[in-house]
């Protein structure tokens, strides 16, 4: 009955805020080391649905799995649930009155409780996973856009997690800084990694994703390998999304 | 306002041309800023010449009285100012930042229970706060304040200081951004871990330049102590100055006092704002 094979598995999950209904009726899954990534215009719901992952938001109703582990049900702990599971935002959210390394093992030391020297040296090989390993001791401010946003996948990444949820991680970036960061992700993906992302890099989507999910209006529109929904769309809210991003000085406004 | 009467033909696009003034802007300037000076230079000669500078000296600064208050000055009411202040602070700040914590809890009643304290202690005057101290064995037969003087005097400034710091505390913790606390959820922390390691150390940092200036207020409310009948070791700055200037007859110890409290108090006030300015550029 558990569904264990699944890396993610959610189940007719409808999320409201106040009247207004933001997820009507989502029934998807992320097979373990899929790249999932999920497109759509803005307020279509998507990175809700990526919250609603982790329970960073509470779905009204419907149920969420992730690697058979119910987090929807009431009696879960979801401090446990949340370690399996790394989160990259688009504000990145590093913790700015820490230096790099400190914001890489503090979880670590508090959560896992492992210990100083440990938490080091992966942390340090993190870092270095994401080619920043020079940058252990600066503050957050003092570093780029793309480089705070490779410090925070190193810190999700340190608590070995199982499947990393990102959330247009490079939505706020200057348009030199996006390839540092996609650069990373996609070695990751390679590495693997099941990953859910919430993107609008479709050349990420085409040349990574073993899946794309475009969104709108709060359900799932079409869903399927990238040659299909972005190569060669069935419906027509999938082609007038995707007419308007990729060739954005000829939409029909 | 010069130019009004002659702006009377039809205006252009870009309305009537500028017309030719009176005076320019610069010289109206210059005749403004004399004005001020001749007033101030009127003003300070009034004062020279009015104010009678012999007796003013005699009673507020004669060395010989000036003297008679050290070493005490700084051994005993300065060290006591001190204590009293500092022990204030601390306890308030320990006090604010659980009302702050209160303020922002789940649990209904907690909310309510530190916004009746904030209101209440915020309202009230801090002397009144020191005179029901002073009734305390009254209403409470048996109960003494533990550290006696000091003890009573800490508690005192402890509540005139905990509301407000309790305010500026809540105001600080919500001025960290909410991506902090879902970050630090997501890497699986539980909600107090959260606010232990990140919220309270980014909220104390932000609040640090108005916690200055409370201190230095909370040094400013310190002589209420007076009123406690505090006496011999315990006195603090007002009290030891006030009754020096009774035992002279002579005001030169208030005057001292004066002094030493601007000791403290500018050098901190100036530390407040370069604090401030650091966390501006900062982050």
């Amino acid at each position: 009955m558990t569904p264990v094979n699944h890396a993610v598995e959610i189940r007719d999950l409808h999320k409201h805020f106040g009247r207004l209904e933001v997820l009507r009726g989502i029934d998807f899954t992320v097979e373990p080391g899929q790249v999932v990534c999920v497109i759509g215009p803005s307020g279509s719901g998507k990175s809700t649905l990526l919250r609603c992952v982790n329970l960073l938001e509470q779905p009204t109703s419907g149920k969420v799995f992730v690697e058979g582990v119910e987090l929807t049900h009431i009696d879960v702990d979801i401090d446990a649930a949340r370690r399996r599971v790394g989160m990259v935002f688009q504000q990145f959210n590093l913790f700015p009155h820490m230096t790099v390394l400190e914001n890489v093992t503090i979880a670590q030391r508090r959560v896992l409780k492992r210990g100083k020297a440990e938490s080091e040296r992966i942390a340090r090989e993190n870092l270095d996973r994401v080619g920043l390993s020079e940058k252990a001791d600066s503050y957050p401010a003092q570093l780029s856009g793309g480089q705070q946003q490779r410090v925070a996948i190193a810190r999700a990444l340190a608590m070995s997690p199982s499947l990393m949820l990102f959330d247009e991680p490079t939505s706020a970036l200057d348009p030199e800084l996006v390839g540092d960061v996609l650069t990373v992700m996609r070695k990751l993906a390679e590495e693997g990694m099941t990953m859910l992302v919430v993107t609008h890099e479709m050349a990420f989507a085409r040349d990574v994703a073993d899946r794309v999910v475009f969104m709108d209006g709060g359900v799932i529109v079409e869903d399927g390998p990238p040659d299909q929904v972005i190569g060669a769309p069935q419906h027509e809210r999938t082609k007038s999304f995707l007419r308007r991003v990729l060739d954005p000085t000829h939409t029909d406004v | 306002m010069t130019d009004q009467s002659t702006a009377t033909e039809p205006s252009g696009p870009g309305g009537p041309p500028p017309a030719r003034a009176r005076f320019s802007p610069r010289k109206r300037q210059q005749i403004s800023r004399a004005v001020q000076y001749v007033i101030l230079v009127v003003a300070a000669l009034a004062v020279v010449l009015f104010v009678d500078w012999a007796s003013l000296a005699q009673n507020f600064a004669k060395p010989e009285v000036a003297q008679e208050t050290l070493p005490e000055l700084f051994t005993i009411a300065l060290k006591n100012t001190l204590i009293y202040s500092i022990g204030g602070f601390v306890f308030a700040f320990l006090i604010g930042l659980v009302l702050a914590l209160m303020r922002l809890s789940s649990v209904r009643p907690y909310r309510w229970l530190s916004l009746a304290y904030i209101e209440i202690f915020r309202g009230l005057p801090a002397l009144l706060i020191f005179l029901m101290i002073l009734f305390l064995p009254l209403a409470l037969p048996g109960f003494e304040v533990p550290g006696g003087l000091y003890g009573q005097g800490i508690l005192g400034l402890t509540i005139v200081g905990s509301a407000y710091m309790a305010e500026t505390l809540r105001a600080g913790l919500q001025a960290v951004p909410k991506g902090q606390m879902e970050a630090a959820r997501s890497l699986g922390m539980s909600y107090s871990r959260a606010m232990i390691s990140i919220i309270i150390p980014q909220a104390v940092r932000i609040v640090i330049p108005p916690t200055t200036n409370q201190f230095v207020s909370l040094l400013k409310d310190s002589s209420l102590v007076l009123f406690l009948g505090v006496s011999g070791e315990y006195v603090e700055l007002t009290k030891f100055g006030n009754d020096l200037a009774s035992t002279y007859a002579n005001a030169t110890p208030i005057l001292v006092v004066g002094v030493t409290y601007l000791l403290v108090t500018i050098p901190l006030g100036y530390l407040a704002t370069r604090l401030e300015k650091r966390q501006g550029k900062g982050r």
